[in-house]
C-alpha cells in the first residue's frame, strides 16, 4: 500500500526477509542445529547424529524434563483457577477495589523474577511456613509469575464478552451459579485454554525465580541447562533447550486441542 | 513501596453500598488476600532483611552495598543495556511492522507467527544460539576465517554488553511489533491512498498519515520492554561474562552463590523500587493515554 513501484516493493521485502531470517529464524534453526551436531568448529555443525538427544533423554536430564512438565501444569491450573476467580469476582466489585485486584495481580510483570525469588526464599524459609527445600517453593515461584498473564488474559476476553447472553440468562431466571456455569464460563473457554497455553509457555522457560528457590531434587530443565553451559557441555545444552521448545509446543498443541473440543 | 502493599487496603471497609456489591467485595477478597500474601509480602520481607545486620544499627548493609563499586557499576550497566535495547527494539519493530502492515506479501501470517513464537521462548535460547553463531569459535567466525584465510574471525563481542543488547534486541522486538501491528491495521487504507495520489512520496505519507497513528502503540510497546529489559536475567545470567554485571545477576550472585542474603535483599529493593517506579508511570501515562491501561500487556496474549 505504501510502495508503488515493483523494484522498492521487491526490495523492502527481500531485507526484510534477511532481517527476519538472520533476528528470528537463525537462533532457533542454530539451537536445533547445534542439537543434533557432535562438534561445530567450522561455518556447519559436524558429526550430526541423535546422541545428544540421547543422553537429553536419559535419566537426569529426562527427570528435569519430567519436573519441568510437573511444574508448569500444576502452577499452570492453580493460577488459571486464582486468575479466572479474581478477574470474574472483580467484575462485580466496586471500581476502587477492581482497581487494586488489577494492579496487584500485575505485579509479578512488574517486579524481576530474580526478586520474587529472593522474597520467596527469605519468607518461606523459616517455621510457621516452611517450603524451602521442597518442590512447592518453585511451584509457588511459578504460579505468581504466571498468575499476571492469567489474569489479564481473562479480563480481557470478559471485557469483550457480550453482556446480552448474561442479560438473556438473568432475565428468564437463572440464578448466579447458573450463568457462571452455563453461560459465562463455557464463553471464556477460548480464553481460559490461550492462558493455560501460555501459563505453560511461561513457566516451561522460567529461570530467575527458579534459580533462587530450587531445591537439589527439584530441578527444572532450564536450571539444568544452565548447569550444562556452565560446565561447557553445549551441544548437551542445545539437545536440552530443544527438547524444551518441541515439549511446550507438543503441550500448546494439547491444550489447544482440548480448547476445540 | 512493596511495604504499603502489605496490609490489604480493602480491610478498611467501605461505607456499606448495596448488598450485591457487598457480595462482590467478599468474592473479590479471598484470591486478593491470596496473592498480596503470597506476593507482596515476600516483597516486603526483602525490605525488612535488607535492614536486618548483625550489629543491629540497620542501615549498615544499605552503605556497604551502596558504596561499593560492583553496585554502581551493575547498576550504570542495567540502565545502559536497557536503555540502548529498548531503542534498538524500537526501530527494528517499527521496521517490521510497517512491511508486515503495509507491503502485503503470501506468507505474511506466517512471518507473523514466526515473530510471535519468539514471545513465548525462553530467553536464554537466544545466547545460547548466539554463542554457536557469534562466538569467537562460532559459525559466522569460522565462515570469515575460511574466507579471509587468517587463523581466527574478527567476531568477538559476545562477552560485552553490546552481545547482551544483540541478544536482549533478538528477543524483546516482538513485544514492540504486536501493539503497533494492532494500531496500524486501525488506520484506514483510503486515507494512505489519497494521500499518495495527491502526490505525497511513501515516506511523507509514513511522517505525515501513519506514524502518528502509531505514537501510543509505539509508547506502550517502548515503555513494557524498559521494564522487560530492566529485569531480565536469563540473557545476561547465560553470556556468563565478568564484565557485564546486571542488577539481577548481582542478586542472585550475592543471593545464591555467596549466600549474603541481606546485601542481596538491598540489591533487590532498589530493582523493584526502579522496576516499580517505572511501571507505576507507564500504567498512570496510558490510564490517560489510550483509556486501556493494560494495551501492551494484554497485546501479549
Amino acid at each position: 500500500m505504501l510502495l508503488w513501484t515493483t523494484r522498492s516493493r521487491a526490495l523492502t521485502l527481500s531485507l526484510f526477509a534477511l532481517v527476519v531470517t538472520v533476528v528470528f529464524a537463525a537462533p532457533i534453526a542454530t539451537v536445533v542445529a547445534a542439537a543434533l551436531a557432535g562438534s561445530w568448529t567450522g561455518p556447519l555443525p559436524s558429526n550430526l547424529g541423535g546422541r545428544n538427544f540421547a543422553a537429553a533423554l536419559s535419566d537426569e536430564n529426562l527427570a528435569s524434563l519430567a519436573v519441568s512438565l510437573q511444574t508448569a501444569f500444576v502452577a499452570g491450573a492453580l493460577a488459571l483457577v486464582v486468575g479466572t476467580w479474581a478477574a470474574l469476582a472483580a467484575r462485580e466489585a466496586p471500581a476502587w477495589l477492581r482497581r487494586i485486584t488489577d494492579a496487584v495481580f500485575h505485579l509479578p510483570i512488574a517486579i524481576p523474577s530474580v526478586a520474587i525469588g529472593l522474597g520467596l526464599l527469605i519468607t518461606f524459609n523459616s517455621r510457621p511456613l516452611l517450603l524451602g527445600g521442597t518442590k512447592w517453593i518453585v511451584i509457588l515461584a511459578h504460579t505468581i509469575l504466571v498468575l499476571a498473564f492469567t489474569f489479564s488474559a481473562v479480563s480481557a476476553a470478559l471485557d469483550r464478552l457480550d453482556p446480552a447472553y448474561r442479560q438473556a440468562a438473568e432475565s428468564l431466571g437463572a440464578g448466579p451459579t447458573r450463568v457462571l456455569l452455563r453461560i459465562t464460563l463455557p464463553l471464556l473457554l477460548p480464553a481460559l485454554g490461550a492462558a493455560a497455553g501460555l501459563s505453560i509457555a511461561l513457566s516451561m522457560g522460567e529461570l530467575g525465580a527458579t534459580v533462587m528457590v530450587y531445591p537439589a531434587t527439584w530441578k527444572t530443565l532450564p536450571v539444568s541447562i544452565f548447569g550444562l553451559t556452565d560446565r561447557g557441555q553445549v551441544f548437551l545444552a542445545a539437545a536440552d533447550t530443544t527438547l524444551l521448545l518441541a515439549v511446550t509446543l507438543l503441550a500448546l498443541l494439547v491444550v489447544g486441542r482440548l480448547r476445540r473440543r | 513501596m512493596t511495604a504499603t502493599l502489605e496490609r490489604p487496603p480493602a480491610a478498611t471497609a467501605p461505607p456499606r453500598p448495596e448488598p450485591v456489591r457487598w457480595r462482590g467485595i467478599a468474592w473479590t477478597l479471598p484470591p486478593l488476600l491470596l496473592v498480596l500474601g503470597l506476593a507482596a509480602y515476600p516483597m516486603a520481607r526483602v525490605l525488612t532483611e535488607s535492614l536486618d545486620s548483625d550489629t543491629g544499627s540497620g542501615l549498615d548493609t544499605w552503605s556497604g552495598v551502596l558504596g561499593s563499586e560492583l553496585f554502581r557499576t551493575a547498576l550504570w550497566r542495567t540502565v545502559q543495556i536497557a536503555a540502548l535495547s529498548t531503542l534498538g527494539c524500537l526501530i527494528l519493530g517499527t521496521l517490521l511492522a510497517l512491511v508486515l502492515a503495509f507491503v502485503p506479501f503470501t506468507g505474511s501470517k506466517v512471518v507473523g507467527r514466526l515473530i510471535d513464537a519468539v514471545l513465548s521462548l525462553p530467553s536464554f535460547l537466544i545466547t545460547l544460539a548466539f554463542t554457536f553463531l557469534y562466538g569467537t569459535a562460532g559459525a559466522v567466525n569460522a565462515l570469515i576465517a575460511r574466507i579471509t584465510g587468517d587463523a581466527d574471525g574478527p567476531l568477538n563481542f559476545l562477552g560485552t554488553p553490546l552481545g547482551v543488547i544483540a541478544a536482549e534486541i533478538t528477543f524483546f522486538t516482538p513485544f514492540v511489533v504486536r501493539p503497533l501491528l494492532a494500531a496500524f491495521t486501525q488506520i484506514p487504507r483510503e486515507q494512505l491512498d489519497v494521500a499518495a495520489s495527491l502526490g505525497a512520496s511513501p515516506l511523507r505519507v509514513l511522517r505525515t498519515v501513519v506514524m502518528p497513528e502509531a505514537w501510543p502503540a509505539l509508547m506502550a510497546g517502548g515503555s513494557l520492554v524498559l521494564l522487560l529489559t530492566l529485569n531480565e536475567f536469563g540473557i545476561v545470567l547465560f553470556t556468563g561474562a565478568k564484565d557485564v554485571v546486571t542488577l539481577p545477576v548481582l542478586i542472585y550472585t550475592r543471593g545464591i552463590v555467596t549466600f549474603d542474603l541481606p546485601g542481596a535483599a538491598v540489591i533487590a529493593t532498589v530493582q523493584v523500587a526502579l522496576s516499580l517506579t517505572l511501571y507505576c508511570t507507564y500504567r498512570f501515562v496510558f490510564a490517560k493515554l489510550t483509556g486501556g491501561s493494560r494495551a501492551a500487556v494484554d497485546d501479549k496474549i
